[in-house]
């Protein structure tokens, strides 16, 4: 058992794992934008859940209350994070539980593999989790020699597929039936050689690949939603049921949890329940809730750990401004209406968490000096969509905007010669800084003229300006300024001063 | 009443018959319009890249400009230059800790106006061809730009005065809802999704059948309109304000007018000084 450290290190921590973009997001948006079949599958998807949850989210009356209410349990937990896993701690542990810290992706990896290799178990099974995916879990056991079968449906076609996830609901989002077909016809040992791609059929030949694992697997890993720190119990939170066969059946149960996932009691936990399967798949509520606390004898696992993962949230934590992304639950609802996510595809933020979320938590957790990751921040056109779905109100667009300022700081701070965009933000800061600048920059304008062609519009911009004509075209400018007509019509002197009153249209 | 026009840097240099409609309009309410001349810019371009330092003389600049004024309540016909007075620029005073900024600016955010929101909350309009003389017989749609949308909460307040203009026809924009892809620098930064999001956004405005395409906000249109003109599309685009602004006396351009090469420009206000 690593050795227990509570409260907040002195300096942050920050998180590794799969949480690092390997390249800038445009350029890997410009490569998905491309993928005609990953629109089509992703614009499908998404309208198709958007809906579901507008319509079951308007059954609530008192909605926005609920959302408060979460938002508010959520800051207070942020609040007494330290305090409250430590009771979480005492009760878990009273009832059986083992308990271990872990600072980042490593160590949680490391106590993972040893409590496989105690349980003497070199094949397990999991729960679908967000957790040991940041961790990099999976790929780490594989390389120690130990197997770990994905049994939720969607995270077992993708690993299938030797494929990653690309939404954190609906892994598999980017694929439609007839590929999912072809997968299991590929990599399912066994499969009905006349499966067709109905989902029944589909289904059908997942359970039976999986019930044999279920009964003989020895040793299930998981994640948890939430985790209730009055009890020392754990919830997962499912819609099939396979879920509730790895926490029952092994012998060894082995769950990794972020901090953040703690709330303080049983009783906050109906606002969750309420929230969270209505943003996430648009159910009223989900099929399966499973709910455990440490170990019954002779019944469900005897031995049960509990990996508790800081992996950059105390860094995350010790940011004021984007503390508020620990509040996430994971429920996709931000993804799901975001018009950036739904046509360039998880896999274009590079991270376990895509979408809108994903474009504040992976820098959060990370640093935002982290190259590639910096870019995620201008991944959104602020178009606020996330901000209204989130059932925990986290305010994306304005953290979105907090994390670019960190970004030109901490580059103001590095780089020795300052990007087109520092240099064009200086002037129109000294420009926009006063009316009389203003006037006099408005009829230079005019000139714009010379830029456009015989139809008066412009269709070909140099430097940063040329993404912009590349489908879109700028119109002339106008002879005369709104400023300069005012001021003629109006003979206001105080106009006049300002803008010198001389028309040259 | 007396009302502070904030004309907003992209109308003033750019769209400067958006800020004429806007005087024609209140003017034609009987209300003295006054315009700031220290005015330039809400800094919106500034903060919302992240551009924090170079943010504050711009923000500094506007709250100057307004406070110095002696007006009744202030607007501009931009949602997203609104919602950046109103919720930003209080926030970015706040992050340098400058009380005295955050109270002047929080003042000056407080009465500050969009357009419709004017119109509909303060000023009373309910029918645009009566009030007004609002007239513009062509077919159209309309797209609720985000800011104004989600920040403001402008609800269906330009729509259901844009339906009050006489001889109007306003045709239902499929996915309304969805951001249009501008977003200031992203389109920039971002330039291949913001084109994929305005492929869409005008895909949808072109299944309407309308000949024009109107908004509350100069850059949305200014956008759209871009992608629109570069696909050598006949819908052109038309700030809501200047559809108000338009009579039988004096009309706006009609859309096919709008997009041909010399744009006409109208309704001035009359006034003459
Ligand atoms: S940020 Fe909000 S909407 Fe997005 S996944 Fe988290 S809880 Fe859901």
């Amino acid at each position: 058992m690593s050795p227990t450290y509570l409260g907040m290190p002195g300096l942050p921590v920050y998180g590794d794992g799969n949480l690092h973009a390997s390249e800038a997001f445009p350029a890997a948006a410009r490569r998905e934008l491309g993928n005609a079949q990953l629109r089509a599958n992703l614009g499908h998807a998404t309208h198709t859940i958007r809906d579901k949850r507008l319509r079951v989210v308007a059954e609530l009356p008192d909605w926005e209350d609920l959302r408060e209410a979460g938002s508010a349990i959520k800051a207070s937990v942020m609040a007494r994070l330290p305090e409250l896993l430590e009771e979480f701690e005492k009760n878990f542990t009273a009832r059986g539980g083992i308990i271990h810290w872990a600072r980042d992706a490593d160590e949680a990896n490391g106590i993972v593999r040893d409590l496989i290799r105690d349980a003497g178990a070199d094949e397990v099974v999991k729960v679908k989790s967000m957790a040991t995916q940041e961790i990099g879990l999976n790929e780490y056991l594989e390389e120690q020699g130990i197997s770990a079968l994905e049994t939720d449906l969607a995270e077992l076609i993708v690993q299938l597929d030797h494929d990653k996830p690309s939404h954190i609901l609906v892994p598999a989002i980017h694929k439609n039936r007839a590929q999912i077909r072809e997968i299991f016809l590929r990599e399912m040992p066994d499969v009905d050689p006349d499966l067709t791609d109905t989902p029944a059929r589909l289904a059908e030949a997942a359970r039976l690949h999986l019930r044999r694992k279920f009964l003989s697997a020895k040793v299930a890993i998981s994640g948890a939603n939430f985790a209730l720190a009055d009890t020392g119990t754990l919830a997962v939170v499912e819609s099939e049921g396979n879920g509730r066969m790895c926490l029952t059946l092994p012998d060894t149960l082995i769950t990794v949890m972020g901090v953040e996932k703690l709330l303080p009691s049983w009783t906050d936990l109906e606002v969750f329940m309420q929230l969270l399967p209505r943003s996430s798949t648009g159910e009223r509520m989900n099929p399966y809730t499973s709910l455990w606390t440490g170990v019954t004898e002779g019944d469900g696992p005897q031995n049960v750990h509990l990996v508790l993962l800081d992996n950059g949230r105390s860094a995350a934590l010790a940011d004021e401004m984007g503390r508020s992304a620990l509040h996430c639950i994971r429920c996709s609802a931000c993804m799901n209406v975001c018009p950036v996510y739904e046509r360039t595809g998880g896999h274009a933020y590079g991270s376990t968490y895509p979408g809108p979320i994903g474009a504040i938590l992976s820098p959060l957790l990370t640093g935002i000096t982290s190259e590639e990751n910096a870019s995620l921040p201008y991944a959104s056109s602020l178009c606020g969509a996330c901000y209204d779905a989130c059932p925990v109100k986290i305010n994306i667009p304005e953290i979105l905007v907090h994390l670019r300022s960190e970004d030109v700081e901490s580059r103001r701070g590095t780089t020795k010669v300052p990007g087109q965009m520092d240099v064009a933000m200086k002037a129109a800061s000294w420009v926009m800084g006063s009316g009389r600048r203003m006037a006099l920059a408005e009829k230079a304008l005019p000139l714009g003229k010379l830029a456009a062609g015989p139809d008066r519009k412009i269709k070909k911009l140099p430097g940063m300006a040329a993404g912009w004509t590349q489908s879109r075209d700028i119109p002339a400018p106008p002879a005369q300024s709104f400023r300069d007509w005012w001021a003629k019509e109006h003979h206001d002197p105080g106009s006049e001063e300002h803008t010198e009153l001389e028309e040259k249209a | 009443m007396k009302i502070a026009l904030f004309a907003t840097c992209i109308v003033d240099a750019m769209y400067p018959s958006t800020g004429r409609a806007t005087v024609s309009i209140l003017e034609r309410l009987g209300h003295d319009v006054v315009f700031p001349a220290g005015q330039a810019c809400c800094g919106q371009m500034h903060l919302n890249s992240g551009y924090f330092p170079e943010a504050v003389p711009v923000v500094r600049n506007h709250v100057e400009a307004f406070e110095a004024q002696d007006y009744d309540v202030a607007v501009a016909p931009s949602g997203s230059c609104v919602a950046s007075v109103k919720h930003q620029h209080a926030m970015l005073a706040r992050s340098i800790g400058d009380a005295d900024l955050e109270t002047r600016a929080t003042a000056v955010g407080a009465r500050t106006y969009e357009l419709s929101a004017l119109l509909t909350d303060v000023l009373g309009v309910t029918d645009a061809a009566t009030q007004l003389g609002s007239w513009y017989p062509h077919r159209i749609t309309y797209h609720p730009s985000c800011h104004g949308m989600r920040l403001l909460r402008l609800g269906d307040r330009q729509a259901d005065l844009l339906r009050t203009v006489e001889g109007l026809e306003l045709e239902p924009l499929p996915e309304a809802d969805q951001c249009c892809g501008f977003g200031g620098t992203f389109s920039l930064k971002n330039s291949d999704v913001s084109s994929a999001m305005l492929a869409d956004k005008n895909a949808n405005i072109a299944a309407t059948g309308a000949e024009l395409c109107t908004g509350g906000d100069a850059s949305c249109l200014m956008h759209i309109g871009g992608g629109l003109s570069r696909q050598g599309s006949t819908i052109s685009t038309l700030h809501f304000a200047e559809i108000l602004a338009s009579t039988r006396d004096n009309p706006a351009p009609a859309p096919d007018a709008l997009r041909g090469p010399a744009r006409k420009t109208a309704h001035t206000t009359g006034k003459a000084g």
